[in-house]
């Protein structure tokens, strides 16, 4: 049975309140182990960020095989995502899952803001009826919730055992068959390549929105030339000023995520200044074979473009902090402090050398 | 082993080794292995680790783990401080999230 063919449950969200009078056992939605096309497709969408924040599943009890009362219980985020790539890795098993409201975010982000929590988690046992389908009082919850579930209060105010599983979802499997031990390894977040890459599309999505308001201007920029204004100028010359911003832009937001452990320095700001600067030198090296105008003959040009390749690829950059699973608030606090300065002023100093040169 | 490490000397981790009682939840859920087991109680074994998402503090069944914890997101950040909605995330509001975070692969 897909997720889509679910029965709906006394216990919506919305209508909790039928719960507490009604003491017949509730019916619970079963969920596939497989993914089908339609489930694939959806995660493409997501990861590129098209209706990223209304992906979601009914929060509630769902059965995975043939759970039985003494099945293990999995906790999970309401993030279609979160919920598929736990499903999938419990093929031939017989389990629970219960699904929070965490409004259709994953279990760490939600953790982190509170609403995969502690409150949510005892009123998630309650409304669903948790224990007229399962006899014991253990909770499997994933490491990354623990920022927002806190297992001693949980035990406390609502006696439920709360033990923190590993980290990845893939790592299920080898948990529960070693007796519910997680090895130091499932305890570890790490940040491989892959999972760099598939943050690529959505941050490309999100950020080039202002990006492509920002290469207008430039293209606008463009349009003047000897001191008149023309609109023959800004299809020639402002288009490429476009270009070039955008090339950055896509540099930075590609390369940086990629490349993150070989940018030297530590700061995200930094890393991002290296691209901007390889970036710079890309664009003078290739465009002027091509006909791009005025870069090199005047140092103005010059100076504006390695101060807008480097402002925008160490703001980009920086800007993945919040992508990145290791940076502390603290750091990033740290960084801004000097980086985002340097970044305002060196992109001023930039656009107000590019309109000079224009009139020179 | 990651490879990453971010910057040296900012994180606000603290522990009172005096309140520890060695149950070892700060090493459950500590996603960068910053603590280890010393003669039965707790100790910072790589505070520069530390990414001060708080887990061990909310877990620590003696209040003896303090941090200030918060997400490290510059988008978020400077969201907050223009109070603006920047490239449709705003961490504020939990319902937006997705968009700055990562942990899609962390199920």
């Amino acid at each position: 049975m897909s997720l889509e063919n679910k029965h709906s449950t006394c216990c919506s969200s919305s209508a909790s309140s039928c719960c507490d009078t009604s003491s017949a056992k509730q019916e619970v939605s079963f969920l596939s182990t497989y993914l089908n096309w339609k489930d694939r497709v959806g995660h493409w969408k997501v990861r590129c960020s098209f209706s990223r924040m209304n992906y979601k599943v009914e929060p509630g009890l769902y059965g995975v095989g043939k759970p039985s009362k003494d099945s293990p219980v999995l906790v999970s985020a309401n993030y279609k995502l979160s919920v598929d790539r736990l499903r999938t890795q419990l093929t031939g098993r017989d389990v629970w899952i219960l699904v929070l409201d965490t409004k259709g975010v994953n279990v760490w982000c939600a953790a982190g803001k509170g609403t995969f929590g502690t409150d949510e988690l005892i009123s998630r046992i309650e409304e669903s009826g948790l224990s007229e389908h399962v006899s014991h009082k253990n909770l499997i919850v994933p490491q990354l919730g623990a920022t927002g579930v806190s297992a001693h209060q949980v035990k406390k105010r609502c006696g439920y055992n709360v033990k923190f599983g590993p980290v990845r979802a893939e790592d299920l499997p080898e948990y529960m068959d070693n007796k519910m031990t997680a090895s130091e390894k499932m305890r570890k977040v790490d940040f491989p390549m892959i999972e760099r890459a598939v943050l690529i599309p959505a941050d490309f999505v999100l950020t080039g929105r202002n990006v492509i308001i920002a290469a207008i201007i430039l293209a606008l920029i463009g349009g003047f030339a000897n001191g008149t204004y023309s609109f023959y100028s800004i299809l020639t010359t402002g288009l490429i000023y476009a270009l070039m911003l955008i090339i950055t832009f896509a540099a930075a937001s590609a390369f940086g995520p990629l490349l993150l452990p070989w940018l030297p320095g530590r700061a995200f700001a930094v890393k991002g200044v290296w691209i901007g600067i390889v970036c710079f030198i890309f664009i003078i090296l290739f465009g002027y074979d091509y006909g791009m105008p005025n870069l090199l003959n005047y140092w103005f040009n010059f100076a504006a473009w390695l101060l807008i390749c480097s402002s925008l690829s160490s703001f980009v950059v920086m800007n993945f902090t919040g992508a990145s699973t290791y940076t502390s608030l603290s750091g990033v606090l740290k960084e801004m402090s000097y980086a985002v300065p340097i970044q305002i002023v060196a992109g001023i100093i930039g656009v107000i050398l590019l309109i000079a040169g224009r009139f020179i | 082993m990651s490879t990453f490490r971010y910057l040296e000397n900012v994180a606000t981790l603290e522990l009172k080794s005096e309140k520890c009682i060695g149950c070892k939840m700060c090493m459950e859920v500590c996603p960068h292995a910053v603590f280890k087991m010393d003669n039965k109680k707790a100790v910072i074994k790589d505070k520069n680790a530390c990414m001060e998402c708080g887990a061990c503090m909310l877990n620590c069944p003696v209040k003896a783990l303090k941090v200030r914890s918060g997400v490290g997101c510059a988008a978020g950040i400077i969201a907050s401080k223009i109070g603006l909605e920047i490239g449709g995330c705003d961490c504020k509001n939990s319902a937006n999230a997705n968009s700055c975070c990562s942990s899609d692969d962390y199920e």
